[in-house]
């Protein structure tokens, strides 16, 4: 028997609930996010954020796997279909993010809430959180990190370029403060879905 | 008795060696498995490492040949790497076309030579916009026991090292390459990614170089690869329990201890080739 619960994450960028402008202390890009707009699946939502051959589905299945509590859910087939509707830059983030609100949308019980985030490291340093495709191809090193919402522990990570230690620790200490914002933003959007209906 | 309970309860076994600070192989928990290699056994190929990391074996054939080099870059050559994980090396794999594992080792080998800049892709190029060479870096797993991915770095570099091609010269009134067989020389090595992997027990505990079992009953698996200035050119997790960035920093220091392992032994080898 297989009860196969699909969770679609599309992006869009209509109604829904929208992040507020990029404030100092946060250089995440502007962000909106809309649940249950498809009638057929259990589940779906739409995750907006300021661009899969087999290695990125593995890394967001596994990300997946260590989040839900397969085992309350036997002989049961969870399929998460991704559809990229435009590439602005730290996708893999985005799609970390459409996934994990997907999987609440859907009601899939979960140890924790995971969340995103690139990081761009430049040529002299500097860090970008959340970079554009442009910032993305111009950096030394992009690190994409997803982080869970119980502990801020490193759930999955995938880099590019050359970095050193410290920059590491630099990059996940500045991932771990922007994914306050984004668990905050899970928490606003959800409340305002279920005080809607 | 031991082997029954093994059978049955194969993860509260292996807790129990845990406890202990070892594990069934007699290993501790930071211990790699003895590595062996051997350089430029095959004479068909241009450059070719055979890599022994416990019972995983791993040999690399790299084959040279001219190509275009492309439009977009047109003084570049190419590094294709391929790793195969035939079925002769474990039952999990079956003929075909190539599973999910040996795609996402083959794209883990790829960023790592793309991040590292291992060679660096202008000494490969003969005549720019014309000719260049393309290493064809072939990957196969002749033995599955976990781990596949510190021992492919290893292959790949090991081969690297005793790759060597004839000097081209590409004649002035035909345009066509002359190949000089006699005068052949060395590829330049730029760095030596090494990679070092780890194995999450239970969400706290970290082991280094997982066989096979150990992999199979792990949550969560890291890999970092580093070069020799202690840079970074891959963190690779894909997904499995959560680390703190303090358990990362523990990985990070065992992956430069594991860095110096790996050069002295690869320069000891070297050296007794050269010498012979």
């Amino acid at each position: 028997m297989e009860g196969a619960m699909q969770a679609d994450a599309e992006i869009r960028s209509e109604s829904g609930t929208e992040s507020g402008p990029r404030g100092p202390a946060c250089s995440l890009r502007h962000f909106a996010c809309e649940q249950n707009l498809l009638s057929r699946p259990d589940g779906s939502a739409s995750f907006l954020q300021g661009v899969a051959e087999k290695s990125r589905e593995r890394l967001i299945r596994n990300t997946c796997e260590a989040v839900v509590l397969g085992t309350l859910h036997p002989r049961t087939s969870i399929t998460v279909v991704l559809q990229v509707i435009s590439d602005a830059g730290s996708l893999l983030a985005c799609c970390l993010n459409a996934a994990c609100m997907a999987l609440v949308d859907a009601g899939v019980p979960m140890r924790a809430l995971f969340c995103g985030v690139t990081c761009a490291l430049n040529s002299d340093g500097t860090l970008v959180l959340d970079p554009t495709a442009k910032q993305e191809k111009e950096a030394r090193a992009v690190l994409t990190f997803a982080l869970d919402s119980v502990e801020r522990k490193l759930l999955m990570s995938t880099t590019k370029g050359l970095y050193s230690d410290a920059e590491l620790q630099q990059c996940l200490a500045a991932a771990q403060a922007a994914s306050q914002h984004i668990f905050r933003f899970y928490r606003e959007s959800l409340q305002r879905r279920y005080s809607k209906s | 008795m031991a082997a029954g309970f093994k059978t049955v309860e194969p993860l509260e076994y292996y807790r129990r060696f845990l406890k202990e600070n070892c594990r069934p192989d007699g290993r501790e928990l930071g211990e790699f498995r003895t590595t062996t290699v051997n350089i430029g056994s095959i004479s068909t190929a241009d450059g070719s490492a055979l890599v022994k990391l416990g019972n995983t074996t791993v040999i690399c054939g790299i084959k040279a040949e001219f190509a275009a080099p492309p439009t977009d870059t047109p003084d570049k050559g190419y590094v294709v790497p391929n790793v195969d994980l035939p079925p002769l090396c474990s039952s999990r794999f079956r003929s075909g076309p190539p599973g999910e594992e040996a795609q996402v080792a083959s794209q883990f080998i790829a960023d790592v030579i793309e991040n590292s800049q291992i060679i660096q892709k202008e000494d490969l190029c003969i005549s720019p916009g014309k000719l260049s060479w393309v290493l064809y870096c072939d990957i196969i797993c002749l033995d599955y026991d976990g781990n596949i991915l510190d021992a492919c770095t290893f292959a790949l570099l090991a081969a690297l090292k005793n790759v060597q091609l004839p000097e081209v010269t590409i004649n002035e009134e035909t345009g066509l390459a002359e190949v000089n067989l006699k005068k052949k020389s060395y590829l330049n090595i730029r760095t030596h990614p090494v990679a070092t992997s780890f194995a999450v027990f239970d969400d706290t505990l970290l082991i280094v170089d997982p066989t096979g079992e150990e992999e199979h009953l792990a949550t969560g698996t890291l890999t970092v690869v580093m070069d020799e200035e202690g840079k970074l050119c891959c963190l690779h997790k894909p997904g499995g329990s959560g680390l703190t960035g303090a358990k990362l920093q523990d990985c990070m220091s065992r992956a430069v201890t594991r860095h110096k392992e790996v050069k002295k032994l690869m320069d000891e080898v070297i050296k007794s080739m050269k010498s012979k």
